[in-house]
C-alpha cells in the first residue's frame, strides 16, 4: 500500500515537471563546428566551448560606404549570396527574402545582408539600382561587394557554396541558403531560400530567436 | 413548302455544328498549348516573373497586366527569343515552344486572350527588329 502511494506521488511529480518543461522557451541551436578550449581562470581550470563564428568583415555597400560587422551587432540579421544578373535561383530567393523584409518592416532588430559574388560587374552603383528596383527603402538591407577572396572566404564561413563557373548560366554557381545570424555572429538557422516551406520556417524561427533579446 | 423549311432548318443546324466544332478545336488547341507552355514557363520564366506572374518589384515586370500584354502582343515572340533589357535571350526555344509559352501566359494570371498560334509566332519572328 505504501509503495502505491509513493508511486502515485512520484508520478504526479514527474507529470508536473514534464508539464513545466513544455512551457519553457524553445532555443535555436548554434550551427557549425565547435572546439573545446581549456583555460585557467582564477587558478581553476575550466573547459569552454568555442562556437563557429562569422569572422570580422569589411565590405563596400550600395552607397559606396565601407561597412563592417559592427553594423549588425545591435540585433539579428539574415545573410545570403547572390548576383544582380543571376538568371537562376536568385530572383526566387530574393523574392522570398523581400517577403521577410516586408514582414519586419521598420523593425530595427532585423537586418539583411546580401553579398554579391559577381565581384567584376556588381559595383556599388549596380547594387544601388538593384536595391531600389527591388523595393528596398531603408538601410536595414545592405547589398555588399568586395574582393573575390574576401567574399568567397566569407561564404565558406556562412557555409554557402560559391564558385565561378563559366559553364553555368550567369557564370557563377552558388547555393541559395538564407542564414539566420545572431548578434554574436553565430549562425542559428539555415533555410533554402527557394523553398516556400523553408522560408515560413525562417519566419517562425526568427521570432524564436528574437525572444532571446526581450 | 413544309419540307423547304425543314431543309433550311437542317442546313442551318449543320452549319452551326460545323462552326461549333471549329470553335471547340480552337479551345482544345488553346488548352494543349497552355499545358505545354506551363512546363516551359516553369523552366525558363518563373524564376524572375514568379509562379503567379507577379514579377519582382520594379526589377522584373508583372505578367498580370493584360493591357500591356495586349499592346505588345505582336512583339512578344521577339522579346522571348532575343531578350530585352534585363531579360536574357532564349534562342533555344523553337517557334512552337514560343507559341506554347505565350498561350500559357496570356491565358493565366487573370489574362484571357485565347490561342497564340504558331502562325502568329512565325509571322512575328520574321520581322524581329
Amino acid at each position: 500500500m505504501r509503495n502505491w502511494i509513493l508511486l502515485c506521488v512520484g508520478g504526479v511529480a514527474l507529470a508536473t515537471v514534464a508539464a513545466c518543461n513544455t512551457g519553457t522557451t524553445r532555443k535555436l541551436p548554434i550551427l557549425g563546428s565547435r572546439d573545446a578550449v581549456t583555460k585557467v581562470v582564477d587558478g581553476k581550470t575550466i573547459t569552454d566551448t568555442l562556437y563557429h563564428r562569422i569572422p570580422d568583415f569589411e565590405l563596400l555597400n550600395q552607397d559606396s560606404v565601407l561597412i563592417t560587422n559592427t553594423a549588425f551587432e545591435s540585433g539579428v540579421y539574415i545573410a545570403n549570396f547572390f548576383f544582380t544578373h543571376c538568371p537562376s535561383i536568385c530572383p526566387t530567393m530574393q523574392r522570398n527574402l523581400l517577403k521577410v523584409y516586408q514582414h519586419y518592416r521598420g523593425d530595427k532588430r532585423v537586418k539583411f545582408l546580401s553579398h554579391s559574388i559577381d565581384f567584376r560587374h556588381d559595383q556599388p552603383s549596380v547594387l544601388k539600382r538593384y536595391a531600389e528596383k527591388l523595393g528596398v527603402t531603408d538601410d536595414r538591407w545592405q547589398f555588399v561587394t568586395g574582393s573575390k577572396a574576401d567574399v568567397y572566404h566569407l561564404a565558406d564561413s556562412y557555409m554557402v557554396y560559391t564558385k565561378e563557373d563559366s559553364s553555368i548560366p550567369g557564370g557563377y554557381d552558388h547555393s541559395g541558403y538564407l542564414l539566420l545570424v545572431d548578434s554574436h555572429r553565430h549562425i542559428r538557422g539555415a533555410y533554402d531560400g527557394t523553398n516556400d516551406e523553408q522560408v515560413q520556417l525562417l519566419l517562425d524561427e526568427l521570432d524564436v530567436l528574437l525572444k532571446e533579446y526581450e | 413548302m413544309r419540307n423547304t423549311w425543314l431543309y433550311a432548318g437542317a442546313s442551318l443546324f449543320s452549319a452551326y455544328l460545323v462552326f461549333q466544332s471549329c470553335q471547340d478545336e480552337r479551345t482544345i488547341r488553346t488548352a494543349q498549348y497552355a499545358v505545354n507552355g506551363q512546363k516551359l514557363y516553369h523552366l525558363h520564366c518563373q524564376n524572375c516573373h514568379g509562379a503567379k506572374g507577379e514579377g519582382l518589384g520594379a526589377l522584373y515586370p508583372s505578367l498580370r497586366d493584360s493591357l500591356s500584354l495586349r499592346a505588345r502582343h505582336s512583339e512578344l515572340p521577339c522579346l522571348i527569343r532575343n531578350g530585352f533589357a534585363e531579360m536574357p535571350p532564349n534562342p533555344q526555344l523553337t517557334p512552337v515552344e514560343i507559341a506554347y509559352v505565350l498561350t500559357y501566359l496570356t491565358n493565366s494570371f487573370g489574362n484571357r486572350m485565347g490561342l497564340y498560334s504558331l502562325e502568329g509566332v512565325e509571322t512575328a519572328l520574321a520581322d524581329c527588329r
